[in-house]
């Protein structure tokens, strides 16, 4: 049970960078999700909690210690492997005991452990089986075996879904989130599949090229994007962009893409040059009244919804709408954008213009770490 | 593993096996020529044109452990009857056993040097195939090449340098120089295998051990060990043979308490003529421990010859 607080935390192989100033705090008990595109360094991030990569520079606190320096053995982290990672050589009974083996355990205790650890996950009965001939999901278990048996401060966990069939995912992620509920304990989730990040997180961390793009709650990193990244990473169809050139007054409530005026949330920063309109799929309405109008590209019919896929002259749309809604390709439309959920961004920086809307959840994302260094008081804000 | 996309057939498998046979059998012929020579009497042993059939006898094997010298009949029939069947197989030539042969002394030599030799080279070679693998040393890769470059030549090209060497530092006729020596010829083979084992090691099992709660070097024994065995054996088995078998150092710088079986054995010919049926014995024992070792270790060297290609 730990609380976990990472500051200014930065790594580097030779010239590459693969993590740059990081900060972020993991609250006691949270499952959290380090999410991002490959290559991004989240990996890299958890390897340094866990201690399998020391970092070149930064603190991490762990239960207020600081641990960045110390060997693995010594911080009490539980890491789940990719790829397993079980101990070819050995039983499922002998892989589970043997981290309990290495505190020097007596024998019967171990034995009692490792029974207990077992009926948790149901898989009493493979004990005594070598690790070799079970399957994906079963040696799945074991490696959280391994990882549970010795009750730990925190788990690390890096895509332990991934090696998995994909129906079976589904069923695996809802034991992990059920066995973390279950224990409570702080868990450190890598992933680069945002829907499992969404489904399973109780906030995400988003990181892009050794940079954490935004730090928050899955709402938060849905509806208030800190970056055009995240905008983009997050949801699928992800977000809409619409490129124009245009000023943006601090206290505004509208924005005009040339000649058409949109409503957007109250801006409280100006901002100038090019600039994007964000906007969801599903907050775009098809209406015949609108000014702004669109072609219908193609539809993809989903069951209850379908997107559309609409080119207007500022760039093309996907559009989510209710299924019972008639459309057809070559239709000509008017498309109107639900305001209050509207976000700008700035195009050469790639940031949000601070708005009414997404105002608190810039003020968590730790994204202004990345930019100047005084973020000394930004590691502490979590949400209880 | 990998299969063939489809079965052959019955004929093909039996081209195929007796092929198979058929070269096992050729290549085995002077192997089985040699055995068989072991067990003939030295008349039979060089009778033209060369017995096939023959009425086995342990004569070679007598000569080649013992020393004897010739007596006179009159002196044969003064001796009391043969204590055993050696003694009764030598007076049959008209002579008596003066005592045991070296070939006792000079094949535990080739046990002692061999498989110490092995055995260093293997450990040495193991603990810097792990740091080449896992390690970023400086300059790595011209270290490695560097360590390649001694198998460039031909060992016995720098002969005379390591016969002046030894000589100076009284490593001469040792068990500890040849060990040494030997050992610096498959340090190279043995890094170069074992590296490429131990890269097809997954790093995450030395990191879930060092999660677990154990030391770099606990996990280094405790997991990469136990995984690298098959590398290990098929490497071992490449050195013992090498040192084993390797005589032109051997006939250089031993000639008393440290002399390996490979140049003992030939010696046995000035002993008493042609003794090939000793001579024959003595090859036939001193092929037995590297087959023991290789038979022993079997199950590894077929995964392992692959060079790690078939691992999963």
């Amino acid at each position: 049970m730990a609380e976990i607080v990472i500051r200014n935390l930065r790594k580097e192989f030779g010239d590459f960078t693969a993590v740059r100033e990081s900060s972020f705090t993991i609250a006691d008990g949270e499952f959290f999700m380090l999410l991002g595109p490959s290559g991004c360094g989240k990996t890299t991030t958890l390897r340094m909690i866990a201690g399998l990569e020391l970092p070149t520079g930064g603190e991490i606190f762990l239960d207020g210690e600081e641990i960045s320096q110390r060997p693995p053995s010594q911080r009490d982290i539980a890491f789940v492997f990719q790829m397993f990672a079980l101990y070819p050589h050995m039983n499922v009974r002998r892989n589970i005991s043997y981290p309990l083996i290495s505190q020097g355990m007596k024998r019967r205790d171990v034995r009692a452990k490792v029974a207990e650890v077992a009926g948790i996950l149901g898989i009493e009965d493979i004990l005594n089986k070598p690790v070799g001939g079970l399957s994906g999901g079963d040696r799945q278990r074991v490696a959280l075996g391994r990882a549970i048996v010795r009750d730990p401060k925190a788990f690390m966990m890096d895509e332990p879904l991934g090696a998995l069939d994909a129906e079976f995912r589904e069923h695996m992620s809802e034991e992990l989130r059920a066995l973390h509920d279950r224990m409570g304990a702080t868990t450190v989730y890598v992933t680069h599949d945002q829907l499992e990040a969404m489904q399973m997180g109780d906030k995400i961390v988003v990181m892009n090229n050794a940079v954490v793009e935004q730090f928050g709650t899955p709402q938060d990193i849905y509806d208030k994007p800190a970056t055009l990244f995240v905008a983009d990473f997050i949801g699928s169809p992800s977000m809409n962009f619409l490129h124009f050139d245009g000023h943006i007054e601090a206290g505004q409530s509208n924005a005009t893409i040339g000649n058409t005026p949109f409503a957007v949330p109250q801006q409280l920063e100006s901002s100038n040059g090019k600039l994007v309109l964000g906007v969801r799929p599903e907050h775009i309405t098809l209406s015949d009244e609108a000014s702004l109008r669109a072609q219908v590209l193609a539809v993809e019919y989903l069951g209850t919804t379908q997107i559309v896929l609409l080119q207007c002259e500022y760039g093309d749309l996907k559009a989510r709408v209710d299924s019972a809604l008639t459309v057809s390709v070559g239709d000509q439309v008017g498309i109107s954008f639900k305001a209050d959920t509207i976000t700008l961004f700035n195009s050469d920086s790639g940031k949000a213009i601070r708005s009414v809307l997404n105002d608190l959840a810039l003020n968590n994302s730790g994204i202004s770490s990345s930019t100047d260094n005084d973020s000394s008081g930004n590691g502490d804000h979590h949400h209880g | 593993m990998s299969y063939s996309v489809t079965e052959p057939s019955p004929r093909q498998k039996w081209l195929a096996g007796t092929l198979v046979i058929l070269y096992a059998v050729i290549t085995m012929i002077p192997l089985l020529w040699i055995m068989m020579t072991g067990f003939k009497t030295p008349p039979d042993s060089i009778s033209y044109p060369p017995k096939v059939f023959f009425e086995p006898s342990v004569e070679g094997y007598v000569n080649l452990f013992t020393t004897r010298t010739r007596v006179s009949p009159e002196q044969l029939e003064s001796l009391p009857p043969p204590e055993n069947f050696a003694e009764e197989i030598v007076r049959n030539r008209d002579m008596v056993i003066a005592g045991p042969s070296k070939f006792a002394g000079r094949f535990l030599n080739s046990v002692i040097i061999g498989f110490g030799s092995t055995f260093l080279s293997i450990f040495l070679g193991t603990l810097a195939a792990y740091a080449f693998s896992r390690f970023r040393i400086p300059l790595a890769d011209d270290l490695l090449f560097f360590i390649l470059s001694t198998r460039m030549m031909p060992p016995i090209a720098v002969a005379i340098p390591i016969f002046l060497m030894y000589r100076k530092l009284g490593l001469s006729d040792t068990h500890l120089g040849m060990i040494l020596l030997y050992t610096a010829v498959n340090i190279s083979l043995a890094v170069w295998l074992l590296k490429g084992f131990i890269d097809e090691i997954p790093r995450e099992y030395e990191e879930a051990a060092l999660i677990d709660g154990y030391t770099r070097f606990q996990a280094f024994y405790k997991v990469v060990l136990p995984q690298a065995a098959t590398g290990i054996a098929s490497t071992a088995i490449f050195c013992l043979i090498f040192a084993w078998n390797e005589y032109a150092f051997a006939v250089l710088l031993t000639s008393g308490t440290a002399q390996t079986a490979p140049p003992f054995i030939p010696t046995i010919i000035g002993v008493g003529g042609l003794d090939w049926p000793a001579i024959a014995a003595g090859a036939t024992l001193f092929l037995l421990p590297v087959m023991i070792f290789t038979v022993m270790l079997r199950k590894h060297l077929l995964r392992g010859i692959t060079f790690g290609a078939v691992r999963k």
